[in-house]
């Protein structure tokens, strides 16, 4: 690992210049209506100082913070593949001629961003992605954003109240992936301890005003990891996850949370993990042009699953089913990982409050009986 | 994995056109197409086939995998993009992409007895399997076909059908559920046909039809003497994109785009047996 230094909070405006100067586009955590999300930044007045955000299931506020922290908060409601994988994005062009068509892909020259702020979990949600994006049909937008991204990554300095990255093993601490990496020190001297994980992120920190970092700074960031690691508001046994789900897929638990669950499918548009996308197609007006759209989509809603003779999971407890198992159990035999971080949006997002580590819980419990009868 | 692989547009269709359009049934038709340059496929793969303007719809082909010179496939209009594939004249343009998916085990049937099972529009994947075998006749043992339809009026390639009944190369038994009295053959589910069937105990089965079908098929077959691994069984999911990329045909762990549609039934079992999977 690259040796740390310091960077002083009143020289942060100094770490955006570079990325601007290198064609960046700072993309990082503002505050807007009430909530946290991700937003481009110029300035660190852009970020939400001073302020912090409190989790649980079905439930989320923001708070003051008693000091000025910029990263002082646990996680935006939306996620990075807001910009990697957009909502909404049109594949191609159809254009008639000559009693036929001819097709254009969409031209793609899309915006170098440098992601600021990127947690552990969001980035173990990036490589995810990834995964899914680069398999043997790769995705062409998603790659082209991708490749040119950089990304900041900054530790947690708290653990939220639906978090559970360390049962999820991928967090809270960033260990590889970044370009650089940030952890906010509060006590004495407002500063941050940088490091670098590219040539890029090396390149980046040659231009700012650092002094090398001291064993008691590097004391002070490995003790906020630890802090943040022992306070998870959540956790999750994974310990045979896979076959405990499969194992289960007519468990009563199944009928019960679908009583709960209204199938409104935030908790996927939230997932910085989930990638289902529905196509559209449709000419323009005049019908001189027709074009391919692709929406986000979501496993609970009815048309998800539909075949001729009409949809498959009519029932929610199905579409519950289908999206819990997929994020726990097919989605390792799909990509050798689990789909789910553990960043817990879907968990505060969720209307109802529905709790993906409770869910999980009660199968194993209830199994468990079931077991020693 | 190279730039170029990455920056080509894997959802971009190739605009060809219709060739010919013959009505099968009340509802069901088959066209030939201008295949896209290149395109060539395996018994049991399918396409994307896409009508301007109106949308995509994934289409197992049902054409003889030999022919270059013609993509054939069997189509339902039961939906928007169906039905207006449906409205296509020869001449009409349409786009395809594909092909994609595993298809049916022609290498594994290879010197083995082959037994061919289709409920209904479930046929038309297999055609392609069963002109591959008549391509090759030699290289397959005995060959059984087991066809089932509703009724008299809903039997697919009735012409050819009836044709290779007469073969004496392969045993062909059809079936239909209701008929009137007219009908000369057996009536009831395809099931009943396979006590009929010959085959030895390494055969290998390709099973296609409502899911249901392919379940008592499957399960008739395993107490035939049929190891779950030699039978066949072909998977429907909705799908968006047929290239692992929009989830909609998840069955259990498999994307049925890139993992199937075709199955072993010692796989697919266990999927069949749960509700709204
Ligand atoms: S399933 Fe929930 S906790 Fe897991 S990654 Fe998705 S939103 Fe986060
Ligand atoms: S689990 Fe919650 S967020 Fe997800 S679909 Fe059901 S009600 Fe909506
Ligand atoms: S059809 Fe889109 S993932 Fe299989």
């Amino acid at each position: 690992m690259e040796a740390a230094s310091v960077l002083e909070r009143r020289n942060f405006n100094g770490l955006l210049d570079a990325l601007t100067a290198r064609g960046y586009r700072p993309i990082g955590p503002v505050l807007e209506a009430g909530r946290i999300v991700y937003g481009p930044i110029q300035r660190d007045s852009d970020l939400p100082i001073g302020k912090t955000d409190i989790h649980d299931g079905g439930m989320y506020r923001i708070a003051d913070r008693p000091d000025d922290a910029l990263f002082g908060y646990n996680l935006p409601s939306d996620s990075w593949k807001q910009y990697l994988f957009p909502p909404h994005s049109r594949l191609w062009t159809a254009t008639k001629s000559n009693g036929s068509f001819t097709v254009a892909a969409e031209e793609i020259d899309p915006p170098r961003y440098a992601l600021l702020g990127v947690r552990a979990c969001e980035l173990a949600a990036i490589r995810v992605q990834d995964t899914v994006f680069t398999g043997a049909f790769p995705d062409r937008q998603y790659n082209a954003v991708r490749d040119d991204v950089l990304i900041v990554g900054v530790n947690c300095g708290q653990a939220g109240g639906t978090c559970f990255c360390t049962s999820m093993g991928t967090g809270p601490q960033l260990t590889d992936g970044y370009d650089l990496v940030l952890t906010e020190l509060l006590d004495g001297d407002h500063r941050f301890l940088v490091r670098s994980g590219t040539a890029t992120g090396a390149d980046i920190l040659r231009e700012l005003p650092l002094t090398p970092a001291t064993p008691a700074d590097c004391a002070e960031a490995e003790a906020l990891i630890e802090h943040v690691s022992g306070h998870m508001g959540r956790m999750l046994d994974t310990d045979g996850i896979k076959d405990l789900l499969y194992d289960n897929a007519e468990h009563e638990r199944w009928d019960d949370v679908a009583t709960r669950c209204l199938a409104c499918a935030n908790c996927t548009m939230v997932c910085p993990t989930c990638f289902c996308v529905t196509t559209e197609d449709r000419p323009t007006l005049d019908g001189a042009t027709a074009e391919r759209w692709r929406t986000w989509d979501s496993c609970f809603s009815l048309g998800f699953s539909h075949i001729h003779g009409g949809p498959i999971r009519t029932s929610v407890k199905a579409r519950y089913r289908q999206w819990m198992t997929h994020k726990l159990a097919t989605w390792i035999d799909q990509f050798g990982t689990s789909g789910c971080v553990g960043c817990g949006r879907c968990i505060t997002w969720c209307p109802v409050g529905i709790d993906i580590t409770h869910e999980v819980a009660a199968i194993r419990t209830e199994e468990a009986v079931h077991a020693h009868r | 994995m190279t730039t170029a692989q990455l920056r080509s547009e894997p959802m971009l269709t190739t605009p060809t056109r219709v060739l010919a359009r013959t009505q099968e049934t009340a509802d069901t038709f088959t066209i030939e197409v201008e295949p896209p340059p290149g395109f060539s496929f395996r018994p049991g793969e399918f396409t994307m086939l896409y009508v301007y303007g109106v949308g995509e719809v994934p289409i197992s082909i049902s054409g003889d995998p030999d022919r270059t010179d013609t993509l054939t496939l069997t189509i339902r209009a039961v939906g928007k993009v169906t039905e207006a594939v449906g409205r296509l004249q020869p001449g009409d343009p349409l786009g395809v992409r594909g092909p994609y998916g595993v298809g049916w085990p022609m290498e594994a049937a290879r010197g083995r007895d082959v037994v061919i099972v289709g409920g209904g529009i479930g046929l038309a994947p297999l055609r392609s399997a069963i002109y591959e075998i008549l391509n090759h006749r030699a290289d397959y043992g005995l060959v059984s076909i087991a066809v089932g339809f509703r009724r008299p009026e809903e039997i697919l390639y009735v012409d050819q059908v009836h044709e290779w009944r007469q073969r004496f190369d392969i045993d062909l038994e059809l079936t239909v559920d209701t008929a009137g009295d007219t009908w000369r053959g057996p009536v009831g589910v395809v099931t009943r046909l396979i006590p009929m069937l010959d085959f030895s105990d390494t055969a290998v089965a390709m099973v296609c039809g409502p899911e249901i079908m392919m379940m008592f098929t499957a399960r008739a077959l395993r107490d035939r003497g049929f190891a779950p691994d030699n039978i066949h069984v072909s998977l429907e999911r909705n799908m968006k994109c047929g290239i692992g990329l929009c989830g909609h045909c998840q069955y259990g762990q498999h994307f049925v785009c890139m993992a199937g549609p075709v199955k072993p039934f010692s796989q697919a079992e266990r999927l069949f047996g749960i509700r709204e999977l």
